[in-house]
């Protein structure tokens, strides 16, 4: 029968709660109001109980000796097993790119015969140093999206290189000479 | 008209504390029968006749019964191997290798586990393969096959999560690689389209959720364990047990429509 299930006023099985809602139509409201607010109060605060506020992860910055112990124009990776970058010395400046490929994660290597930074996982391939300190780890092969990040890099009250790994620049943004992208240095 | 000696068995059976325990008794009649399988929760849990073309194996394979014992399987053997591990980054690779050479049975048991995971995983492959085959999810079955997809979503978690238990070389880049393909979500990760929209960063999108921070860590291990060991296995139950009930009520697995 058609309209049997309509609650319009014409039906004489339906409820008529929204033409001449009840006190206990109110109530089942109420009440079923709380119960989906408390449910969706709850997820939410379930949500923001997984992000912690604070974290104790490794501590980000690192002094890294004095600017000559590093050789002009070259790229070094002494510290690529303890605090995961490379130091980039070129004639008037340091950077410090981060060595995480942006593809998926990996540690790339730096390839100097064929100047170039090389991701084992999946073959993706960064700019070397001949491409000059803008343009220096930018991908150009393989699935990186962009290019590496770098770390911000200023010189410490004892002379010595201080590298912050918690502050990145991202230079597809045009951050690469943000003030402590790099240090110049002559 | 001698009567039969009562054995000592007998009297037992005829005791109080065993008809408390056992109510009904063996007569073979039908109506014994359901008696005796609807008043025992674990009995009545299954039909109590199964149609003749449930045990078409050629037409269902069994691929999601053989799913649903490993995942019994995995369960127990979880269970065994919860009681050596600790989800910590500075014993869980230890306690694995405890288990594996110091725990009498411990090597069985791991290897069991690891093993019915693979499995498992293969298993419910072939089970929706089947069922497409089939025909099986089409109408009126169309939200179980919805149910079934969801289940292989858990069941792949489960994989996902259980990978990094033993905090080897293995688990963290693997691991470090799944949740890094989060971060390119839309609107939900931080490297994704939309994420300014959104206001998600670093710190704060879908990524930083699994892993409890900016990096693969011991946040990460133990809420992955909460995740591998309660979490994803209460939801997949609750699932599994719509799944089951669906079928159950169709008629039993792969029943002419």
């Amino acid at each position: 029968m058609a309209g049997a299930n309509k609650d319009d006023g014409t039906n004489p099985e339906a409820h008529i709660w929204k033409i001449a809602p009840t006190r206990r139509d109110l109530m089942g409201f109420i009440g079923w109001g709380g119960v989906l607010t408390g449910i969706g109060l709850g997820s939410a605060a379930f949500l923001r109980m997984l992000y912690p506020r604070v974290l104790f992860e490794p501590p980000t910055m690192f002094k890294l000796g004095k600017p000559n112990d590093y050789s002009p124009n070259a790229v070094s990776d002494k510290w690529i097993k303890a605090y995961r970058f490379w130091l980039i010395r070129f004639s008037d400046r340091f950077i410090a790119v981060s060595a995480i490929c942006t593809h998926l994660g990996c540690t790339p290597r730096y390839l100097t015969s064929e100047d170039k930074f090389k991701c084992p996982c999946h073959g993706s391939g960064y700019r070397g140093m001949n491409s000059g300190w803008k343009v220096i780890a930018t991908n150009f092969e393989g699935p990186a999206p962009r290019p590496m990040e770098r770390l911000k890099i200023t010189m410490a009250e004892d002379g010595q290189l201080q590298v912050d790994k918690s502050i990145t620049y991202r230079i597809e943004k045009d951050q690469a000479s943000n003030p402590g992208a790099f240090l110049p240095y002559a | 008209m001698a009567e039969a000696k009562k054995s000592w068995f007998d009297n037992v059976r005829s005791s109080y504390v065993w008809k408390s325990i056992f109510r009904h008794e063996y007569q073979d009649t039908y109506r014994n029968r359901v008696l005796q399988v609807s008043s025992n929760v674990f009995l009545h849990l299954h039909p109590t006749k199964i149609r003749r073309h449930a045990l078409r194996l050629r037409f269902t394979w069994c691929m999601g019964g053989t799913t649903f014992l490993l995942f019994l399987i995995l369960t127990i053997t979880g269970i065994i191997l919860m009681f050596y591990y600790r989800p910590t980054g500075e014993y869980a690779y230890h306690d694995m290798k405890y288990l594996q050479f110091d725990v009498p049975f411990g090597m069985i048991m791991r290897n069991m586990h690891r093993w019915s995971a693979h499995a498992m995983v293969i298993a419910v492959w072939l089970h929706m393969f089947r069922v497409f085959m089939t025909g099986s999810y089409k109408a009126p079955r169309e939200f179980n096959w919805v149910i079934g997809v969801n289940l292989l979503v858990m069941t792949l978690m489960l994989s996902f999560t259980g990978y990094l238990l033993p905090w080897d070389q293995l688990s963290i880049w693997a691991v470090t690689v799944g949740t890094n393909m989060g971060r390119a979500t839309p609107m939900l990760g931080a490297e994704g389209p939309f994420a300014d929209l959104v206001g998600v960063n670093a710190r704060y999108d879908a990524r930083a959720l699994l892993t409890a921070g900016r990096l693969v860590g011991p946040a990460t291990l133990l809420r992955f364990y909460v995740l591998h060991c309660i979490f994803i296995p209460v939801i997949a139950s609750i699932l599994m047990i719509v799944h089951f009930w669906r079928v159950r009520k169709d008629g039993g697995i792969s029943g002419p429509l």
